[in-house]
This record gives C-alpha cells, sequence and structure tokens, in this order.
C-alpha cells in the first residue's frame, strides 16, 4: 500500500516536471486567445468587460499543477489541442438523435448543440408566462438591463483562467428567468450536445439563471456527447437568487471519455434563499466542476450533492466553495465519489466563515470508494474560520467496500459480483436519491446502470 | 442433515474451535450453549461461509455434500441460513429488492421459478401474516435504523422468506426484550417441519422457554463438552457453567 503512494507520488512528481509551463505554452494560449478573437459581437457594456476578461485570461495564464488550484489536476493536455471555436456548424440534429437525452418529464427545453443554440429542437413557455426562456444571445441582442445587471457579475475574471476564458469569448447559452413570487410551471432542462468531430473544437456556453423574490424553479443541466472526439468544453453558469427564491440545480455530465470538461456554477444568495445543487459527473477524460456559492445575506441555505463515478483513465475533479459571508446561513455538502481502474478524483471543499458569518452551521461530507488498486483520490477540506460562534464540520473518508456488508448480502444467496454490484448502486443512489424529480433519478440510474456495467466491481 | 466431524478452526492464528463434532438431523432443534468465548459465534460463522474464519482441520458435511468447500451464497442456495448476532446495516440497499433477489437467486439454484413483483409482495404478506411483523420494515434500506429487536425480527423475517434447510440463529435473543422475544421465538417455532432444522446459539436458557430443544449442547473451550435433553439447559440455568469446567478438570476429558 505504502509502495502504490510513494509510487504515485513520485510518478505525479514526474508528471509536474513535464508540464512546467514552457514559452511555447505561452505560444500556445496566444494562440488560442487569438483564434477566439473578435468572435462575439456583443453590447458595449459587456465588451468592455470581454476585454478585460481576456487580458486577465492572457494574464493568470494555463492552470499548471503548480498553482494550488491545479494542483492534482493536470489540464496540459486540453492546451495540447488546437483550441477553436467550433467551425462546422451541426445544427440540423433530429428528435430521435436527441431522444436518449431526455427524461420521461413534461419540461421547457433549450438544446445548445456545440455551444450554439437550435431553436428547433427546443420547447419554450408561451408568452406572458411567468417564466422567461431563451438563449442568451438573442437577449444580448435586445441589451435589457436586467442582463446588464447580472451577467458576468458574480464571476471574477481575475481568479481562474477558464471563467475568465468563457467570459471573454462565451457565445451564447441559455437564459432562464422566473418572475418574482412565482413557481415556474415546468422545470427547465438545458441540454448542452457535444456534436463537433474536430479535435479542440471548443463550445463555451454561458448561463444565467435569476430568481425573483420568492420565485421558485428546477434547473437540469445536462452535457453529453454525439462525437467521439477531444472537444472542449468550458461552461459557466450564473445563479441569482433573490430573497426566499428556492433553486433547484441539476447538473448532469455525461460527455465522451476523450472529451474535456470544465465547468463552473456560481450562485448568489439573497435572504433566506435556497439553493440546491447537484453535480453528477460520469463524463469526460478530465472534467473540473467550480461549484461555488456566496450567502450575500442572512438566512439562507445550501445543499451541495455531488456524484462522481470514473474508470479507465478519466479524472474527475470537484472544488466547491461555500462563503458564508452573512450571518446565519447553512451549507450542507454531501460528495459521493467511485473511482475504479487508473481513475482519478479530487475533490476540494472550501467553506469560508467569515468574520460577520456568527451562528453559521455548515457542513461537509466526502466519501470515497476506491474498487481498484490503482484508483486515486485526492480528497481536500479546506475551512477558513473567522467567526467564533459557528458550527462546521467536515468528514472524509476513502476506502473499498465493507466486507461486512458483503458477507452479509452473500449469506442470503447473493453472489460475490452481484453483492459488491448492489453496494456500489447502493453508494451511488444516497447522492441521486436526493434529486426531487423522479424522471431524472430514473433516466440517471439508467445511465448508472450502464456505466456500473462497465466497472469492473 | 448437519454432520460436523472433527472441525478446528479459527481466526487471527488464534484457534478456536477444537475437534468439534456435532449431528443434527431432519425435523430436530439444537441448542448450543456455552460461557462467552466459548466459541459458539465461530461455530456459527464457520458453518456460514466467512473466510476471516480459517478452518484448520475436519469436515462438515451438510445433506452429505462438502459444505467447507462452498461459497457462502452457494451455501446460502444450498439451504443454510445465519441469522446472524449483529445484523448489519446497508444504507442505501432497499430491503424489498434485496430480498427479492436473495430469494429468486436461491430459487433459481433450486430449478424454481423466479417469483415476479407481484408473487414476491404477496408472498411477503403472506409471511408478515404468519410471524405477526410490521411490513413497514421492508419499506427502509436493510437493517438502516432500526433497533435491535428490529433488526432481530428481520433475520427471522428472511428465514421465513428464505426457507432454509438448516437455520442457524447466533445469539438471536441477546439485547431483546421479552415481548421482542416471543416474536422471534413464535416465529421460528411457526417454522419448523420434519424437513428442517435449526440450531440455536444462545448464552442463556431464557429463549428455550420458547423454542423447546431436542438436544442441548455445551461448549466450552472450542469443545462440545456435555450433551443432553432439554433440562440440560435448566440445570446450566441453576448451576452456570463452572460446574461443568470443574467436570472437565476433574475427569481430564469431557
Amino acid at each position: 500500500m505504502i509502495d502504490t503512494l510513494k509510487q504515485a507520488k513520485a510518478e505525479r512528481k514526474e508528471e509536474r516536471a513535464k508540464i512546467i509551463p514552457s514559452t511555447s505554452d505561452g505560444g500556445k494560449i496566444c494562440a488560442a486567445l487569438r483564434a477566439f478573437s473578435s468572435h462575439e459581437a456583443s453590447p458595449a457594456w459587456l465588451h468592455s468587460i470581454r476585454e478585460t476578461a481576456r487580458a486577465c485570461a492572457a494574464e493568470i495564464g494555463f492552470p499548471t499543477l503548480d498553482q494550488e488550484e491545479w494542483r492534482f489536476t493536470n489540464m496540459a493536455p486540453v492546451l495540447q489541442l488546437p483550441l477553436h471555436p467550433v467551425k462546422q456548424r451541426k445544427t440540423e440534429l433530429t428528435h430521435q438523435e436527441i431522444a436518449p437525452f431526455l427524461f420521461d418529464l413534461d419540461c421547457y427545453r433549450l438544446v445548445f448543440v456545440d455551444g450554439y443554440f437550435c431553436a428547433s429542437l427546443s420547447v419554450l413557455p408561451g408568452a406572458g408566462n411567468d417564466l422567461q426562456l431563451g438563449n442568451l444571445r438573442a437577449r444580448l441582442e435586445n441589451n435589457s438591463s436586467e442582463l446588464e445587471q447580472h451577467l458576468t457579475r458574480s464571476t471574477h475574471s481575475s481568479a481562474n483562467f477558464f471563467t475568465a476564458f468563457n467570459t471573454a469569448f462565451f457565445q451564447d447559452g441559455a437564459f432562464v428567468s422566473i418572475k418574482a413570487g412565482k413557481t415556474a410551471d415546468r422545470p427547465v432542462h438545458l441540454l448542452f450536445i457535444g456534436a463537433a468531430t474536430e479535435e479542440g473544437a471548443t463550445a463555451q456556453p454561458r448561463n444565467l439563471i435569476l430568481a425573483g423574490r420568492g420565485s421558485e424553479i428546477k434547473v437540469v443541466e445536462s452535457y453529453v456527447s454525439l462525437s467521439d472526439a477531444a472537444r472542449v468544453t468550458n461552461a459557466v453558469t450564473e445563479l441569482f437568487l433573490e430573497a426566499d427564491a428556492r433553486v433547484e440545480h441539476c447538473k448532469l455530465q455525461q460527455e465522451s471519455e476523450r472529451a474535456f470538461h470544465i465547468a463552473t456554477i456560481q450562485g448568489v444568495q439573497a435572504k433566506a434563499s435556497h439553493w440546491a445543487s447537484h453535480s453528477i459527473a460520469t463524463g469526460g477524460r478530465i472534467a473540473r466542476n467550480q461549484i461555488q456559492t456566496l450567502f450575500s445575506a442572512e438566512g439562507s441555505e445550501c445543499i451541495l450533492n455531488g456524484l462522481y463515478l470514473g474508470h479507465g483513465e478519466q479524472l474527475i475533479d470537484h472544488h466547491t466553495v461555500v462563503d458564508h459571508a452573512q450571518a446565519r446561513c447553512e451549507s450542507h455538502e454531501f460528495y459521493h465519489g467511485i473511482l475504479t481502474d487508473r481513475a482519478r478524483g479530487v475533490f476540494n471543499g472550501k467553506i469560508f466563515v467569515r468574520q460577520d458569518a456568527q451562528k453559521t452551521n455548515a457542513k461537509q461530507t466526502n466519501r470515497n470508494l476506491l474498487l481498484s488498486d490503482s484508483a486515486m483520490i485526492d480528497t481536500k477540506p479546506q475551512l477558513e474560520i473567522y467567526a467564533d460562534d459557528v458550527k462546521c464540520t467536515h468528514g472524509a473518508t476513502v476506502g473499498q467496500l465493507n466486507e461486512d456488508e458483503i458477507f452479509y448480502l452473500r449469506s442470503r444467496g447473493i453472489g460475490l459480483e452481484k453483492a459488491r454490484r448492489m453496494l456500489v448502486e447502493a453508494f451511488a443512489s444516497n447522492v441521486v436519491e436526493r434529486i426531487s424529480l423522479a424522471p431524472v433519478r430514473v433516466k440517471l440510474e439508467e445511465v448508472l446502470a450502464a456505466r456500473f456495467e462497465q466497472f469492473k466491481v | 442433515m448437519l454432520e460436523i466431524r472433527n472441525l478446528s478452526a479459527g481466526v487471527n492464528g488464534k484457534q478456536i474451535l477444537k475437534n468439534l463434532n456435532l449431528r443434527v438431523n431432519a425435523g430436530e432443534v439444537h441448542a448450543i450453549m456455552g460461557p462467552n468465548g466459548s466459541g459458539k459465534s465461530t461455530l456459527a460463522q464457520v458453518l456460514a461461509g466467512r473466510n476471516d474464519y480459517e478452518v484448520i482441520g475436519g469436515e462438515v458435511l451438510f445433506n452429505g455434500v462438502d459444505l467447507l468447500e462452498m461459497k457462502p451464497e452457494e451455501r446460502a442456495r444450498a439451504g443454510i441460513f445465519l441469522a446472524f448476532q449483529y445484523p448489519v446495516e446497508i444504507p442505501g440497499v432497499n430491503s424489498t429488492s434485496f430480498l427479492k433477489t436473495a430469494l429468486n437467486e436461491c430459487r433459481k439454484a433450486r430449478g424454481e421459478e423466479e417469483l415476479d413483483a407481484v408473487e414476491f409482495l404477496s408472498l411477503v404478506k403472506t409471511k408478515t401474516k404468519l410471524l405477526e411483523l410490521d411490513q413497514s420494515l421492508l419499506s427502509r434500506p436493510v437493517n438502516e435504523g432500526f433497533s435491535g429487536g428490529e433488526k432481530k425480527r428481520n433475520e427471522v423475517f428472511q428465514m421465513a422468506v428464505l426457507e432454509p434447510k438448516l437455520a442457524i440463529l447466533d445469539e438471536t435473543d441477546s439485547g431483546l426484550d421479552i415481548d421482542a422475544l416471543k416474536i422471534v421465538a413464535n416465529g421460528v417455532n411457526k417454522l419448523r417441519r420434519p424437513d428442517n432444522a435449526a440450531v440455536v446459539i444462545t448464552h442463556y436458557q431464557r429463549l428455550l422457554n420458547y423454542i423447546v430443544p431436542d438436544v442441548v449442547h455445551v461448549l466450552v473451550h472450542g469443545q462440545i463438552v456435555k450433551s443432553g435433553g432439554k433440562e440440560l439447559a435448566l440445570e446450566l440455568e441453576e448451576r452456570g457453567y463452572d460446574w461443568i469446567h470443574e467436570g472437565i478438570a476433574l475427569n481430564g476429558k469431557p
């Protein structure tokens, strides 16, 4: 065991040496930035934001293992690709082609193919509905003040290369806005399909979800692939919850195992708002999720649930940040990871409790199941607490399946393989069962079952 | 039905069972009593096939077949059932689907048709009625959050559904109040048939007021040192285990 750890450490060191940024990497970033340059028209207010973001991206540079935030996640393979916006737009997908990605759910739907909006596959609410739903690009053309007030306001370009990159060059995305005091009459499904067959084709969706005071909405954001090319998705979703708003947001990432997926989800929660976030990640060669929330007023609650499944050579990374900037807020974080083969998982859970955030209640749990000797998890709780009257707990576990449980199942006639499979499924379902939309759970269980077939559990 | 010959077994390099012999026929209920650490639970675990326990010597025949060569699930399918002393909680595994899977695995092995959901539920209904159990336990994950009594009742319920040929009850009475004890004992009694058998492992005589054994064995230091009728249990209750220890010391051999 110790030998394996030593070996892994040595390997990691070697790897790090390999990807210390060289001048040519700097050149690649410049090339990438040029490839995306002046690609998108935008209103004047956005134009200057984009300019700043672009400068930030150039200055921060591409993440390396030397940066604390990227210590365990080597993004170098992304930079090896000829990154470029998708050239060949493939928007003529049929209903049949997207059917496998839909839920048995009466919902509104926005479909994006390689980042471009596909109206013919989308289902929108009628005019006058309390829910406004559409693609962001169309909204930008109308240059509404609602957009100017919110879009890009929650993310800081100086903090993260990929977020800045998205801000500078996003093409399109979803705009979701539910009126104050109203409950959306149906859930919303945002479907992002990677169909491009070119290596390095990059889609950068930008989503904005606005929940008015006392409103309620459920949004499912899913990322899937129709092509097996080494594509890149770099998505950013901003959620603004006004006072007393309730939002359930479910992100499902099932991209191809050659694809690269980077996503930032940033919540901003006003007084007594409630945000439940689920992140279920099974796809991608390298997948990085940044899920963050800021409590901007008192009495709010956020629930961050997550499940990541990795096999083969996959690397799945979740970085979460809960910023308890105000008093009397609650955060409950519950992440499960299942890794096999040579897959790697990363979980980093940051919790800030600021000086004024008295009576904070923050709870974080990360449990990991390693099903092979070479699977690895780097799990790191990171609590920074500046208030004294708070309750913060965190716990991380890494382990194998419980022998007592396996024996119990076998002693009732269930074979070893099936017993192990049942326990792995149970471990996953602990997270899945927290999603309130039953049809989404049903679909997910199918996806996971197919995944477990490939797993050597 | 069960024939144990000179069984020696241990755990973590420590020998616990020493040349143990036991024969159980169909239709019989045997009680195994003994002080703490005498090897009662080891015997139960070895029979169920727990691989932490190492068999050092001897053999175990179950209906003429070498039991020790079989995997735990094969033993269960052949009709061995262990009611655990400490049933494990399995969060996330639904009780109903667990038991249905288990039953169908056993049925498949016996060459019987698998039960579908409707048939299974009607079986469950019959059995809960027979045992006067609360069906709501089945809607929860296996043993999760169950009280001690609920866990033991659940063991007996699983036994009723799986209908084993040989049931081994490992201190099923421990931690039960008198009402729970009656329910559990009642279940075991109702499941008694001329073609099945039970081995009831217990520290106290109390359970045997409700499950009347045909034979009582006393297990001390990994060996059966005394066997007798049900009155032996009463004698143990009255005099404790010390007189048997003394008997061994005096005679050198039981």
